[in-house]
């Protein structure tokens, strides 16, 4: 990483802090209209399922039985309970046999 | 008093900073992989602290996406902690600015939980110091580690290591999904834009999910207000019959 990173660094931590600090020293006691508090919860979810879907067919080029595998596993060990280190390790575990063997 | 105050919080923030401890370790394994120093993957946990906007940081690094553009999207993720800080304000005791000011470097949805729900009445702002500060040195400490390991992993992993990143995001995602079917749309949603955009190449990777994520967190919020309006006014009528 070259220094554009630091650049990208320094953003990232402004945009962070930024809303993190306003409501407690700027706004201090006004509230945002319900329909934008609704969006702004929504966020989260939404942004998890456009990073997972179509990148995590893609993780090995050229192989896209891997990907497929491997968010099978995943779903499968979250639906099952799995918390998230388990989730990560329990789908690394699947997919270093499956580069093992196959 | 005051001391006695940011010991309790101390006390408090262990949890949290034992639930950090396999985020931050995987969060440097995983900057490792993505090509971060350790230098660099260190920093980001020092002066950015949030996990999410982190990991997405990672995932379009590694995809090449425009800094600038990763920078938009650590925004339009991080906005929430917005809320969390505006309905805090209300119950945290009153205190000069530039003190709230730093505290509010250390809210993350879960300090942010642990405040909001922990006490009753006015959460003073010594507690306020001890939660954070302890969550925060946690994540910090365990990127660092995180990344060494990552360093001495075997070679054999390394290719089952580049599915680690998803992994985690199906780990955070589908426990929020279970029960609830407007989890499941607002993902479903924005993953079903991201790939139409994906694959027709009309958008780049980085604008293609910061527009997916503001779509479907905007649809699928005024689906539910109609919905939610409809239900009243169902329930209006039954009243009246």
């Amino acid at each position: 990483m070259g220094p554009s990173y630091w650049w990208m660094l320094l953003g990232m931590a402004l945009v962070t802090y930024i809303p993190r600090m306003i409501p407690l020293t700027v706004l201090d006691g006004k509230e945002l209209p319900p329909v934008v508090q609704g969006v702004l919860r929504n966020i989260p979810y939404a942004v998890l399922g456009a990073l997972i879907f179509p990148a995590i067919l893609f993780v090995q080029e050229g192989n896209i039985l891997f990907g497929v595998l491997g968010a099978g596993a995943a779903f499968l060990i979250a639906f099952l309970g799995g918390g998230v280190m388990s989730v990560v390790l329990g789908t690394i575990a699947v997919l270093a046999v499956y580069s093992l063997f196959v | 008093m005051k001391h006695n105050q940011f010991s309790a919080g101390l006390k408090a923030g262990t949890s949290i900073a034992i639930g950090y401890f396999p985020v931050a370790l995987t969060f440097g394994l995983l900057a490792k992989t993505a090509g971060l120093s350790i230098i660099e993957a260190t920093a980001m946990s020092i002066f950015v602290y949030a996990g999410a906007a982190q990991y997405i940081s990672l995932s379009l690094i590694t995809s090449g996406v425009d800094p600038l553009l990763i920078v938009m999207n650590t925004f339009i993720v991080n906005i929430r902690h917005f809320l969390m800080t505006a309905s805090l304000n209300e119950k945290m005791q009153p205190a000069r600015k530039w003190v709230k000011a730093i505290y509010a470097f250390g809210i993350t949805d879960e300090s942010f939980s642990m405040l909001a729900t922990g006490k009753k009445g006015k959460i003073s702002t010594a507690f306020a110091f001890g939660v954070t500060l302890i969550a925060y040195g946690s994540w910090v400490v365990f990127t660092a580690i995180g990344h060494i390991i990552g360093a001495n992993l075997p070679l054999f992993l390394q290719a089952a290591m580049s599915i680690a990143l998803y992994a985690m995001f199906i780990g955070l995602l589908v426990p929020s999904m279970k029960g609830n079917r407007k989890v499941v749309m607002l993902a479903a949603v924005a993953a079903a834009i991201h790939c139409i955009l994906y694959f027709t190449g009309a958008l780049s990777t980085g604008w293609s999910i910061l527009v997916a994520t503001l779509a479907s967190s905007i649809v699928v919020e005024m689906v539910y207000a109609r919905r939610g309006k409809s239900a009243a006014a169902m329930y209006a009528r039954e009243e009246e019959a």
